[in-house]
Protein backbone atom coordinates (compact mmCIF):
# COMPACT_ATOMS: atom_id res chain seq x y z
CA UNK A 1 0.00 0.00 0.00
CA UNK A 2 2.76 2.35 0.85
CA UNK A 3 4.44 1.31 -1.94
CA UNK A 4 1.44 2.42 -4.26
CA UNK A 5 1.43 5.17 -2.72
CA UNK A 6 4.70 6.45 -3.17
CA UNK A 7 4.74 4.80 -6.87
CA UNK A 8 1.84 7.18 -7.51
CA UNK A 9 3.15 10.28 -6.11
CA UNK A 10 6.60 9.55 -7.47
CA UNK A 11 4.86 9.31 -11.13
CA UNK A 12 2.22 12.38 -10.60
CA UNK A 13 5.88 14.38 -9.91
CA UNK A 14 7.65 12.77 -12.93
CA UNK A 15 4.55 13.70 -15.00
CA UNK A 16 4.32 17.40 -13.09
CA UNK A 17 7.77 17.66 -14.04
CA UNK A 18 7.86 16.41 -17.53
CA UNK A 19 4.66 19.04 -18.07
CA UNK A 20 6.96 21.82 -16.68
CA UNK A 21 9.37 21.24 -18.95
CA UNK A 22 8.32 20.15 -22.10
CA UNK A 23 4.75 20.91 -23.14
CA UNK A 24 4.20 24.56 -23.98
CA UNK A 25 3.18 26.79 -21.13
CA UNK A 26 -0.11 27.39 -19.60
CA UNK A 27 -2.62 28.67 -21.98
CA UNK A 28 -3.28 31.79 -18.74
CA UNK A 29 -0.04 32.58 -18.95
CA UNK A 30 0.70 32.96 -22.53
CA UNK A 31 -2.89 35.18 -22.54
CA UNK A 32 -1.37 37.85 -20.09
CA UNK A 33 1.84 37.67 -21.81
CA UNK A 34 0.01 38.94 -24.52
CA UNK A 35 -1.57 41.25 -22.99
CA UNK A 36 1.51 42.49 -22.22
CA UNK A 37 1.43 43.86 -26.04
CA UNK A 38 -1.76 45.19 -25.82
CA UNK A 39 -0.88 48.31 -24.67
CA UNK A 40 0.32 49.57 -28.18
CA UNK A 41 -1.10 46.80 -30.06
CA UNK A 42 -4.95 46.74 -28.80
CA UNK A 43 -6.92 44.44 -26.78
CA UNK A 44 -6.43 40.73 -27.85
CA UNK A 45 -4.35 42.58 -30.54
CA UNK A 46 -7.28 44.20 -32.28
CA UNK A 47 -5.16 47.83 -32.37
CA UNK A 48 -6.98 51.63 -32.93
CA UNK A 49 -5.43 53.37 -35.64
CA UNK A 50 -2.12 54.24 -36.16
CA UNK A 51 -0.66 50.53 -34.41
CA UNK A 52 -0.22 47.57 -36.49
CA UNK A 53 -2.74 44.62 -35.33
CA UNK A 54 -1.73 41.36 -34.37
CA UNK A 55 -5.23 39.22 -33.73
CA UNK A 56 -5.69 36.52 -36.92
CA UNK A 57 -2.67 37.63 -38.17
CA UNK A 58 -0.59 34.63 -39.37
CA UNK A 59 1.78 32.56 -36.44
CA UNK A 60 4.83 31.77 -38.65
CA UNK A 61 5.17 35.45 -40.14
CA UNK A 62 4.30 36.95 -36.49
CA UNK A 63 7.65 34.36 -35.21
CA UNK A 64 9.83 35.26 -37.84
CA UNK A 65 8.92 39.39 -37.35
CA UNK A 66 10.02 39.07 -34.05
CA UNK A 67 12.74 37.03 -34.96
CA UNK A 68 14.13 39.87 -37.20
CA UNK A 69 13.69 42.28 -34.34
CA UNK A 70 15.33 40.02 -31.90
CA UNK A 71 18.29 39.31 -33.82
CA UNK A 72 18.63 43.05 -35.46
CA UNK A 73 17.94 41.59 -39.05
CA UNK A 74 15.48 44.09 -39.17
CA UNK A 75 15.67 47.60 -37.22
CA UNK A 76 12.58 49.32 -36.04
CA UNK A 77 12.38 52.43 -33.59
CA UNK A 78 11.16 50.07 -30.58
CA UNK A 79 10.40 46.58 -31.64
CA UNK A 80 13.88 45.84 -31.80
CA UNK A 81 14.50 46.69 -28.04
CA UNK A 82 11.30 45.00 -27.00
CA UNK A 83 11.97 41.64 -29.13
CA UNK A 84 15.09 40.87 -27.14
CA UNK A 85 13.61 40.80 -24.18
CA UNK A 86 11.04 37.72 -24.87
CA UNK A 87 12.85 34.05 -25.36
CA UNK A 88 12.29 31.88 -28.38
CA UNK A 89 9.81 29.43 -26.62
CA UNK A 90 7.55 33.03 -25.47
CA UNK A 91 7.61 34.28 -28.89
CA UNK A 92 6.09 31.43 -30.39
CA UNK A 93 3.37 31.10 -27.66
CA UNK A 94 2.54 34.61 -27.94
CA UNK A 95 2.49 34.50 -31.72
CA UNK A 96 0.28 31.54 -31.52
CA UNK A 97 -2.14 33.55 -28.83
CA UNK A 98 -2.53 36.43 -31.43
CA UNK A 99 -3.07 34.16 -34.54
CA UNK A 100 -5.83 32.39 -33.10
CA UNK A 101 -7.89 35.72 -32.39
CA UNK A 102 -10.56 37.45 -34.62
CA UNK A 103 -9.43 40.06 -36.83
CA UNK B 1 15.19 24.91 -8.52
CA UNK B 2 12.10 24.09 -10.34
CA UNK B 3 10.94 21.92 -7.92
CA UNK B 4 11.54 24.29 -5.58
CA UNK B 5 9.35 26.67 -6.84
CA UNK B 6 6.68 24.28 -7.83
CA UNK B 7 6.27 23.19 -3.99
CA UNK B 8 6.03 26.97 -2.97
CA UNK B 9 3.97 27.66 -5.46
CA UNK B 10 1.80 24.79 -4.87
CA UNK B 11 1.05 25.92 -1.32
CA UNK B 12 0.91 29.43 -2.16
CA UNK B 13 -1.50 27.82 -4.47
CA UNK B 14 -3.72 25.82 -1.93
CA UNK B 15 -3.83 28.38 1.06
CA UNK B 16 -5.26 31.03 -1.71
CA UNK B 17 -7.78 28.18 -3.36
CA UNK B 18 -8.98 27.57 0.14
CA UNK B 19 -9.67 31.36 0.36
CA UNK B 20 -11.45 31.55 -3.04
CA UNK B 21 -13.53 28.68 -2.18
CA UNK B 22 -14.75 30.06 1.17
CA UNK B 23 -15.49 33.33 -0.99
CA UNK B 24 -16.89 31.05 -3.60
CA UNK B 25 -19.13 29.36 -0.81
CA UNK B 26 -20.05 32.43 0.37
CA UNK B 27 -21.22 34.16 -3.05
CA UNK B 28 -23.01 30.84 -3.33
CA UNK B 29 -25.21 31.12 -0.34
CA UNK B 30 -25.90 34.79 -1.12
CA UNK B 31 -27.10 34.55 -4.34
CA UNK B 32 -24.39 36.21 -6.14
CA UNK B 33 -20.82 36.03 -7.91
CA UNK B 34 -17.37 37.22 -6.51
CA UNK B 35 -17.35 40.39 -5.45
CA UNK B 36 -14.13 42.63 -6.75
CA UNK B 37 -14.01 46.24 -5.37
CA UNK B 38 -11.57 48.14 -7.55
CA UNK B 39 -10.63 52.04 -5.97
CA UNK B 40 -8.91 54.48 -8.57
CA UNK B 41 -9.67 54.64 -12.58
CA UNK B 42 -6.46 55.66 -13.82
CA UNK B 43 -4.73 53.57 -15.86
CA UNK B 44 -4.39 50.86 -13.25
CA UNK B 45 -7.32 50.45 -11.91
CA UNK B 46 -9.56 51.25 -14.97
CA UNK B 47 -7.41 48.54 -16.62
CA UNK B 48 -7.85 45.74 -14.03
CA UNK B 49 -11.50 46.57 -13.60
CA UNK B 50 -11.95 45.72 -17.38
CA UNK B 51 -9.51 42.66 -17.34
CA UNK B 52 -11.11 40.91 -14.17
CA UNK B 53 -14.45 41.29 -16.20
CA UNK B 54 -13.04 40.23 -19.45
CA UNK B 55 -10.92 36.79 -18.11
CA UNK B 56 -13.74 35.98 -15.71
CA UNK B 57 -15.88 35.35 -18.53
CA UNK B 58 -18.12 38.27 -17.02
CA UNK B 59 -18.98 36.25 -14.14
CA UNK B 60 -17.03 38.29 -11.21
CA UNK B 61 -18.93 41.09 -10.19
CA UNK B 62 -16.75 44.44 -10.34
CA UNK B 63 -17.45 48.12 -8.78
CA UNK B 64 -14.92 50.42 -9.55
CA UNK B 65 -14.62 53.54 -7.66
CA UNK B 66 -13.53 56.89 -9.00
CA UNK B 67 -14.55 60.34 -8.10
CA UNK B 68 -13.89 62.05 -10.91
CA UNK B 69 -16.33 62.14 -13.70
CA UNK B 70 -13.78 61.48 -16.58
CA UNK B 71 -10.78 59.64 -17.12
CA UNK B 72 -8.03 62.41 -17.90
CA UNK B 73 -4.46 61.29 -18.91
CA UNK B 74 -1.22 62.23 -17.66
CA UNK B 75 0.49 61.10 -20.69
CA UNK B 76 0.51 63.13 -23.42
CA UNK B 77 -0.79 66.33 -20.98
CA UNK B 78 2.49 68.22 -21.06
CA UNK B 79 1.26 68.77 -24.16
CA UNK B 80 -1.71 70.51 -22.72
CA UNK B 81 0.98 72.59 -21.33
CA UNK B 82 3.20 73.44 -24.52
CA UNK B 83 -0.67 73.99 -26.11
CA UNK B 84 -0.67 71.62 -28.96
CA UNK B 85 -2.84 69.49 -27.29
CA UNK B 86 -6.18 70.61 -25.28
CA UNK B 87 -7.77 69.18 -22.38
CA UNK B 88 -10.69 67.51 -24.71
CA UNK B 89 -7.75 65.51 -26.09
CA UNK B 90 -6.69 63.91 -22.85
CA UNK B 91 -10.07 63.48 -21.17
CA UNK B 92 -11.93 60.01 -21.99
CA UNK B 93 -15.44 58.75 -20.83
CA UNK B 94 -15.75 55.51 -18.43
CA UNK B 95 -19.23 54.56 -20.90
CA UNK B 96 -17.43 51.71 -22.28
CA UNK B 97 -16.11 49.70 -18.95
CA UNK B 98 -19.89 50.23 -17.93
CA UNK B 99 -22.03 49.52 -21.40
CA UNK B 100 -19.44 46.76 -22.99
CA UNK B 101 -18.17 45.28 -19.88
CA UNK B 102 -20.31 45.57 -17.54
CA UNK B 103 -18.47 47.52 -14.39
CA UNK B 104 -20.65 48.91 -11.93
CA UNK B 105 -19.08 52.52 -12.05
CA UNK B 106 -19.57 54.11 -8.67
CA UNK B 107 -19.01 58.05 -8.45
CA UNK B 108 -17.63 58.51 -5.09
CA UNK B 109 -14.31 59.10 -3.01
CA UNK B 110 -13.18 55.87 -0.59
CA UNK B 111 -12.63 57.17 2.79
CA UNK B 112 -12.07 54.24 4.85
CA UNK B 113 -11.10 50.38 4.07
CA UNK B 114 -11.78 47.81 6.72
CA UNK B 115 -9.36 44.83 5.67
CA UNK B 116 -10.81 42.51 8.26
CA UNK B 117 -14.63 43.04 7.69
CA UNK B 118 -13.45 43.61 4.26
CA UNK B 119 -15.40 46.44 3.56
CA UNK B 120 -14.86 50.26 2.08
CA UNK B 121 -16.63 53.42 3.08
CA UNK B 122 -17.53 56.31 1.29
CA UNK B 123 -17.58 59.85 1.51
CA UNK B 124 -21.45 59.70 1.12
CA UNK B 125 -21.85 57.27 3.83
CA UNK B 126 -22.66 54.31 2.09
CA UNK B 127 -20.38 50.68 2.16
CA UNK B 128 -19.70 48.29 0.16
CA UNK B 129 -18.17 44.99 1.00
CA UNK B 130 -15.45 42.83 -1.76
CA UNK B 131 -14.10 39.67 -1.67
CA UNK B 132 -11.30 41.01 -3.35
CA UNK B 133 -10.13 44.46 -2.98
CA UNK B 134 -7.60 46.54 -6.15
CA UNK B 135 -6.72 49.35 -4.72
CA UNK B 136 -5.16 51.89 -7.48
CA UNK B 137 -5.18 55.15 -6.00
CA UNK B 138 -2.34 56.67 -7.76
CA UNK B 139 0.28 59.21 -5.57
CA UNK B 140 -0.49 62.37 -3.56
CA UNK B 141 2.06 64.91 -2.58
CA UNK B 142 4.11 65.57 0.44
CA UNK B 143 3.68 68.56 0.93
CA UNK B 144 4.75 69.00 4.55
CA UNK B 145 8.10 68.83 3.14
CA UNK B 146 7.87 72.26 1.79
CA UNK B 147 6.55 74.73 4.73
CA UNK B 148 5.88 77.43 2.68
CA UNK B 149 3.10 75.71 0.71
CA UNK B 150 0.57 75.39 3.79
CA UNK B 151 -0.20 78.96 3.67
CA UNK B 152 -3.36 80.23 2.92
CA UNK B 153 -4.06 80.03 -1.27
CA UNK B 154 0.11 78.80 -1.40
CA UNK B 155 -1.29 75.78 -3.36
CA UNK B 156 -3.36 77.38 -5.87
CA UNK B 157 -0.87 79.98 -6.92
CA UNK B 158 2.08 77.44 -7.38
CA UNK B 159 0.89 74.30 -9.29
CA UNK B 160 2.43 70.87 -9.37
CA UNK B 161 -0.08 69.98 -12.77
CA UNK B 162 1.40 66.40 -11.67
CA UNK B 163 -2.00 64.69 -11.83
CA UNK B 164 -3.34 65.67 -15.29
CA UNK B 165 -6.96 68.08 -14.49
CA UNK B 166 -7.48 71.75 -13.39
CA UNK B 167 -3.75 72.05 -12.48
CA UNK B 168 -2.99 71.60 -15.91
CA UNK B 169 -5.15 74.39 -17.28
CA UNK B 170 -4.29 76.57 -14.77
CA UNK B 171 -0.14 76.17 -15.27
CA UNK B 172 -1.11 76.50 -19.20
CA UNK B 173 -2.82 79.96 -18.31
CA UNK B 174 -0.07 80.94 -16.04
CA UNK B 175 2.18 80.60 -18.68
CA UNK B 176 -0.09 82.24 -21.41
CA UNK B 177 -0.47 85.34 -18.95
CA UNK B 178 3.56 85.93 -18.16
CA UNK B 179 5.09 88.34 -20.07
CA UNK B 180 8.15 87.62 -22.85
CA UNK B 181 11.19 87.59 -21.31
CA UNK B 182 9.65 86.35 -17.99
CA UNK B 183 11.56 82.92 -16.14
CA UNK B 184 9.28 79.88 -15.77
CA UNK B 185 11.19 77.30 -13.12
CA UNK B 186 10.31 74.19 -12.54
CA UNK B 187 11.77 71.86 -9.56
CA UNK B 188 11.78 68.35 -9.62
CA UNK B 189 11.84 65.94 -6.45
CA UNK B 190 14.19 63.35 -5.42
CA UNK B 191 13.59 59.88 -6.85
CA UNK B 192 11.33 57.62 -7.36
CA UNK B 193 8.27 60.08 -8.17
CA UNK B 194 5.64 59.93 -10.56
CA UNK B 195 6.46 59.58 -14.42
CA UNK B 196 10.49 59.69 -14.54
CA UNK B 197 11.30 61.77 -18.01
CA UNK B 198 7.76 64.04 -17.39
CA UNK B 199 9.32 66.95 -15.94
CA UNK B 200 12.49 67.09 -18.24
CA UNK B 201 9.24 66.67 -21.40
CA UNK B 202 7.56 69.60 -19.57
CA UNK B 203 10.69 71.41 -20.08
CA UNK B 204 10.69 70.66 -23.77
CA UNK B 205 7.02 71.65 -23.79
CA UNK B 206 7.61 74.74 -22.13
CA UNK B 207 10.49 76.28 -24.18
CA UNK B 208 8.38 74.88 -27.18
CA UNK B 209 5.42 77.63 -26.18
CA UNK B 210 7.97 79.89 -25.36
CA UNK B 211 10.40 79.92 -28.62
CA UNK B 212 6.62 80.53 -30.00
CA UNK B 213 5.42 82.97 -28.59
CA UNK B 214 7.95 84.35 -25.70
CA UNK B 215 11.41 83.92 -27.26
CA UNK B 216 13.18 86.04 -24.35
CA UNK B 217 11.92 83.93 -21.71
CA UNK B 218 13.90 81.13 -19.79
CA UNK B 219 13.54 77.80 -18.45
CA UNK B 220 14.93 76.89 -15.47
CA UNK B 221 14.92 73.03 -14.47
CA UNK B 222 16.19 72.35 -10.88
CA UNK B 223 16.34 68.99 -9.85
CA UNK B 224 17.06 67.25 -6.99
CA UNK B 225 18.59 64.19 -8.68
CA UNK B 226 22.51 64.28 -9.45
CA UNK B 227 21.26 64.35 -13.00
CA UNK B 228 18.56 63.89 -15.70
CA UNK B 229 16.92 60.38 -14.53
CA UNK B 230 15.72 59.60 -18.01
CA UNK B 231 16.51 59.91 -21.35
CA UNK B 232 19.75 62.00 -20.18
CA UNK B 233 21.00 62.80 -23.31
CA UNK B 234 18.38 62.84 -26.17
CA UNK B 235 16.39 65.67 -23.79
CA UNK B 236 19.76 67.44 -23.64
CA UNK B 237 20.20 67.43 -26.67
CA UNK B 238 17.07 69.08 -27.00
CA UNK B 239 17.46 71.64 -24.67
CA UNK B 240 20.83 72.52 -26.24
CA UNK B 241 19.86 72.13 -29.90
CA UNK B 242 16.50 73.30 -30.17
CA UNK B 243 15.91 75.31 -27.25
CA UNK B 244 19.56 77.20 -27.31
CA UNK B 245 19.93 79.67 -24.32
CA UNK B 246 16.15 79.54 -23.44
CA UNK B 247 16.32 76.43 -21.34
CA UNK B 248 18.84 75.73 -18.25
CA UNK B 249 19.69 72.37 -16.28
CA UNK B 250 21.01 72.68 -12.78
CA UNK B 251 21.12 68.81 -10.94
CA UNK B 252 21.49 68.41 -6.96
CA UNK B 253 19.25 71.16 -6.01
CA UNK B 254 16.96 70.04 -4.07
CA UNK B 255 13.91 72.64 -2.95
CA UNK B 256 13.11 72.50 0.77
CA UNK B 257 10.33 75.36 0.61
CA UNK B 258 8.46 77.78 -1.00
CA UNK B 259 7.14 81.19 -0.48
CA UNK B 260 3.99 81.62 -2.73
CA UNK B 261 3.83 84.99 -1.89
CA UNK B 262 6.99 86.31 -4.07
CA UNK B 263 7.33 82.57 -6.41
CA UNK B 264 10.37 81.70 -4.45
CA UNK B 265 12.00 78.57 -4.35
CA UNK B 266 14.59 77.75 -1.78
CA UNK B 267 17.15 74.98 -1.59
CA UNK B 268 18.84 73.14 0.82
CA UNK B 269 22.07 74.35 -0.04
CA UNK B 270 22.03 76.81 -3.09
CA UNK B 271 20.75 80.26 -2.92
CA UNK B 272 16.91 81.19 -3.55
CA UNK B 273 15.29 81.60 -7.39
CA UNK B 274 12.59 84.20 -8.00
CA UNK B 275 10.07 83.08 -11.23
CA UNK B 276 7.20 84.54 -12.77
CA UNK B 277 5.87 81.13 -13.01
CA UNK B 278 7.09 78.66 -10.41
CA UNK B 279 6.39 74.85 -11.07
CA UNK B 280 6.61 72.85 -8.04
CA UNK B 281 7.10 69.12 -8.54
CA UNK B 282 6.08 68.30 -4.75
CA UNK B 283 7.83 64.73 -3.30
CA UNK B 284 5.03 62.13 -3.50
CA UNK B 285 3.77 58.72 -1.97
CA UNK B 286 1.19 56.57 -2.54
CA UNK B 287 -2.09 58.05 -2.28
CA UNK B 288 -3.55 58.83 1.05
CA UNK B 289 -6.28 55.50 1.52
CA UNK B 290 -3.19 53.58 0.89
CA UNK B 291 -0.93 54.87 3.52
CA UNK B 292 -4.17 55.73 5.76
CA UNK B 293 -5.01 52.09 5.49
CA UNK B 294 -1.16 51.13 6.76
CA UNK B 295 -0.28 49.29 3.22
CA UNK B 296 2.41 52.14 2.98
CA UNK B 297 4.92 50.22 4.54
CA UNK B 298 8.24 51.04 2.99
CA UNK B 299 9.67 54.33 4.25
CA UNK B 300 6.07 54.98 5.12
CA UNK B 301 5.92 56.51 1.32
CA UNK B 302 4.76 53.13 -0.64
CA UNK B 303 3.08 50.23 -1.07
CA UNK B 304 5.21 46.55 -0.69
CA UNK B 305 3.51 43.93 -2.90
CA UNK B 306 4.17 40.52 -3.97
CA UNK B 307 4.83 41.06 -7.79
CA UNK B 308 2.90 37.25 -8.85
CA UNK B 309 -0.38 38.58 -7.43
CA UNK B 310 -0.32 42.88 -6.53
CA UNK B 311 -1.53 41.40 -2.93
CA UNK B 312 -0.28 44.12 -0.78
CA UNK B 313 1.98 42.13 1.60
CA UNK B 314 0.98 44.63 4.89
CA UNK B 315 -2.54 42.92 4.16
CA UNK B 316 -4.47 40.33 2.87
CA UNK B 317 -7.59 40.50 0.41
CA UNK B 318 -6.35 43.84 -0.88
CA UNK B 319 -3.92 44.48 -4.13
CA UNK B 320 -2.30 47.24 -5.09
CA UNK B 321 -1.41 48.58 -8.18
CA UNK B 322 0.37 51.33 -10.45
CA UNK B 323 2.62 54.83 -9.30
CA UNK B 324 1.40 53.58 -5.33
CA UNK B 325 3.85 50.99 -4.99
CA UNK B 326 7.27 50.25 -3.98
CA UNK B 327 8.90 49.24 -7.18
CA UNK B 328 11.01 46.92 -8.48
CA UNK B 329 14.29 47.60 -9.97
CA UNK B 330 13.83 49.87 -12.68
CA UNK B 331 10.66 49.44 -12.94
CA UNK B 332 8.61 52.88 -14.01
CA UNK B 333 6.18 54.61 -12.01
CA UNK B 334 4.10 55.28 -15.69
CA UNK B 335 1.08 55.12 -16.99
CA UNK B 336 2.12 52.04 -19.58
CA UNK B 337 3.69 49.84 -16.23
CA UNK B 338 0.01 50.50 -14.13
CA UNK B 339 -1.69 49.60 -16.89
CA UNK B 340 0.66 45.99 -17.12
CA UNK B 341 0.28 45.85 -13.34
CA UNK B 342 -3.57 46.09 -13.70
CA UNK B 343 -3.61 42.85 -16.14
CA UNK B 344 -1.02 40.50 -13.97
CA UNK B 345 -3.35 41.69 -11.29
CA UNK B 346 -6.64 40.84 -12.70
CA UNK B 347 -5.61 37.24 -14.39
CA UNK B 348 -3.99 36.42 -10.39
CA UNK B 349 -6.84 37.78 -8.85
CA UNK B 350 -9.46 35.61 -11.52
CA UNK B 351 -7.42 32.68 -10.65
CA UNK B 352 -7.70 33.62 -6.92
CA UNK B 353 -11.46 33.55 -7.39
CA UNK B 354 -11.77 30.56 -8.45
CA UNK B 355 -9.46 28.25 -6.85
CA UNK B 356 -6.85 28.27 -9.03
CA UNK B 357 -2.91 28.91 -8.53
CA UNK B 358 -2.16 32.51 -10.01
CA UNK B 359 0.86 32.51 -12.80
CA UNK B 360 4.20 32.63 -11.96
CA UNK B 361 5.79 33.36 -14.81
CA UNK B 362 5.06 36.90 -15.74
CA UNK B 363 6.94 39.13 -18.08
CA UNK B 364 5.80 42.52 -19.53
CA UNK B 365 7.00 45.51 -21.37
CA UNK B 366 7.28 49.38 -20.71
CA UNK B 367 7.26 52.07 -23.36
CA UNK B 368 7.51 55.91 -22.34
CA UNK B 369 7.23 58.46 -24.97
CA UNK B 370 8.28 62.18 -24.91
CA UNK B 371 7.61 64.94 -26.58
CA UNK B 372 10.31 66.92 -26.76
CA UNK B 373 8.62 69.76 -29.18
CA UNK B 374 5.20 69.78 -30.60
CA UNK B 375 5.63 67.05 -33.12
CA UNK B 376 9.22 64.72 -32.46
CA UNK B 377 9.58 62.28 -29.54
CA UNK B 378 12.22 60.28 -27.93
CA UNK B 379 11.33 57.07 -26.12
CA UNK B 380 12.80 54.21 -23.42
CA UNK B 381 11.49 51.13 -23.42
CA UNK B 382 12.22 48.18 -21.35
CA UNK B 383 11.14 44.02 -20.34
CA UNK B 384 10.29 42.82 -17.33
CA UNK B 385 10.22 39.33 -15.89
CA UNK B 386 9.34 38.04 -12.74
CA UNK B 387 12.72 36.51 -10.81
CA UNK B 388 11.50 33.37 -8.72
CA UNK B 389 14.85 33.83 -6.35
CA UNK B 390 14.43 37.47 -5.97
CA UNK B 391 10.89 37.43 -5.79
CA UNK B 392 10.14 40.75 -7.97
CA UNK B 393 10.94 42.11 -11.34
CA UNK B 394 13.93 42.54 -13.32
CA UNK B 395 14.64 43.95 -16.41
CA UNK B 396 16.08 41.25 -19.37
CA UNK B 397 19.52 42.29 -20.07
CA UNK B 398 20.15 42.87 -23.35
CA UNK B 399 16.48 43.94 -24.11
CA UNK B 400 15.29 47.98 -23.82
CA UNK B 401 17.00 51.23 -24.68
CA UNK B 402 16.60 54.66 -25.87
CA UNK B 403 15.93 56.16 -29.31
CA UNK B 404 18.89 57.20 -31.14
CA UNK B 405 17.50 60.55 -32.00
CA UNK B 406 14.26 62.85 -31.81
CA UNK B 407 11.89 62.05 -34.62
CA UNK B 408 8.08 63.10 -35.77
CA UNK B 409 7.76 59.57 -36.78
CA UNK B 410 7.95 58.98 -33.06
CA UNK B 411 5.66 61.09 -32.39
CA UNK B 412 3.32 59.53 -34.73
CA UNK B 413 3.84 56.53 -32.79
CA UNK B 414 3.42 58.05 -29.63
CA UNK B 415 -0.18 59.34 -30.37
CA UNK B 416 -0.99 55.74 -31.78
CA UNK B 417 0.33 54.53 -28.68
CA UNK B 418 -2.09 56.64 -26.22
CA UNK B 419 -4.75 55.87 -28.40
CA UNK B 420 -4.33 52.21 -28.00
CA UNK B 421 -3.52 52.36 -24.46
CA UNK B 422 -6.55 54.61 -23.54
CA UNK B 423 -8.79 51.73 -25.66
CA UNK B 424 -6.76 48.84 -24.05
CA UNK B 425 -7.40 50.48 -20.54
CA UNK B 426 -10.78 51.83 -20.87
CA UNK B 427 -12.83 50.55 -24.26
Amino acid sequence: MKTAIALALSLLCAVTSANAQTQSPDPLQVRSWAAGCANCHGTDGRAEPGMISLAGSNKDDLVKKMQDYKTGRVQATVMHQLAKGYSDAQIVAIAGYFAAQKK
Amino acid sequence: MKRRQFIQGAGTGSALGAMGLMSGCASIGSGSSAKVVVVGGGYGGATAAKYVRMWSNYGIDVTLIEPNPSFISCPISNLVIGGSKTMADVTMSYDNLVKRHGVKLVKDFVTQIDPEKRLVKLASGSEISYDRLILSPGVDFMMETLPGMGKAGAQDKVLHAWKAGAQTVALRKQLEAMPDGGVYAMSIPLAPYRCPPGPYERACQVASYFSKAKPKSKVLIFDANDDVLSKGALFKKAWSDRYKGMVEYQGKHNAVDVDAATNTLKFEFQNDVKAAVLNVIPPMRAGDIAVKTGLATANKRWCEVDFLTFESKAAKNIHVLGDAIQIAPAMPKSGHMANQHGKTCAAAVVAILSGKEPNTLPIYNNTCYSFVSAEEVVHVASVHAYDAEKKTMLTVPGSGGVSSQASALEGVYAMAWARNIWADSLA
